[in-house]
């Protein structure tokens, strides 16, 4: 079908090839692509290029992240330095007994356990899954963690049962006269 | 841009979406990498903390080769003509 002026109607080639379809049999441009000005192909690459781009930025953040925890492991652990802290003292906790205090900081939630055995353990309450408090079950002589029933062995910390990755880290105590006292946790249990 | 014949238009894109592919594995292979090293320094393994920051670097210089060899290819001008049908590498 003729069209008024010198375009002439054609089914339009696919937007993403424009290169020989571009014009018509007689060599012509076809009118629609002056009414649609619309460059598919040239937005393929552009979207591309944006794309990767955007991927290699993320690939720097990831990077980033690596050397973010490499320069912790350099200069955070294991020359940390642990504050001396008086946790409770000796006649306070029975036999299957337990005392909540916090260390190294006041963020740190830990838990204090006489055992059935009689021998005392401390560790971090943050559960190593996704940090919710564990306790101690006196009918299980073990650490459990109730959001995703991950348990911990009371003797040793390491993980029984459940998600937990890695052992609930260890708080070294140290038994004073009355007084027990927390003095450290073990390089490579400093937890999350 | 100046419109590229078909075959040297789809040829480079050939290219492009290779590289594409390319790079997404590679920021997948870091992703698990970085939780890896992340996993195994708080488990107390300090020495993963350095193999970890070594191996992510060596895959971002080759996200980076790969998003240098896009934007080559994309601001490559257009060939006169295709005596060989050379592929993009040659442009
Ligand atoms: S948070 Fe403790 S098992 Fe999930």
């Amino acid at each position: 079908m003729k069209l008024p002026g010198n375009g002439s109607l054609m089914t339009p080639p696919s937007l993403t090839k424009p290169g020989p379809a571009a014009t018509d049999m007689a060599g012509r441009r076809p009118l629609w692509r002056e009414d649609f000005s619309v460059h598919a192909a040239e937005d393929n690459y552009v979207l591309r290029r944006q794309f990767t781009k955007f991927l290699t930025l993320t690939s720097a953040g990831m990077l980033a992240g690596n050397i973010w925890i490499f320069l912790r492991s350099l200069f955070d652990w294991p020359h940390r330095q642990y504050p001396q802290t008086t946790v409770a003292r000796s006649s306070e906790i029975a036999a299957g007994g337990v005392k909540l205090f916090r260390y190294p900081t006041e963020n740190d939630p830990c838990i204090l356990v006489r055992t059935r055995a009689g021998k005392l353990v401390a560790y971090s309450q943050k559960c190593t899954h996704l940090s919710c408090a564990v306790y101690y079950s006196a009918a299980n002589n073990r650490l459990e963690c109730p959001c995703h029933e991950g348990y911990f062995a009371i003797e040793t910390g390491r993980v029984l049962q459940g998600p937990p990755p890695r052992p609930l880290p260890r708080i070294e105590l140290e038994q004073r006269g009355e007084e027990i006292v927390a003095v450290g946790i073990p390089a490579g249990e400093h937890g999350a | 841009m100046k419109a590229l014949p078909g075959p040297v238009r789809a040829r480079r894109r050939t290219a492009i979406d290779a590289a594409l592919a390319l790079v997404v594995i590679l920021l997948m292979t870091q992703m698990w990498l970085l939780t890896a090293t992340l996993e195994s320094y708080l488990g107390g393994h300090r020495d993963a903390a350095l193999a970890g920051m070594i191996v992510s670097g060596i895959l971002f210089l080759a996200c980076f080769g790969l998003y240098q060899l896009v934007i080559r290819l994309d601001r490559a001008p257009e060939p006169e003509a295709e005596p060989h049908g050379l592929g993009p590498w040659q442009i």
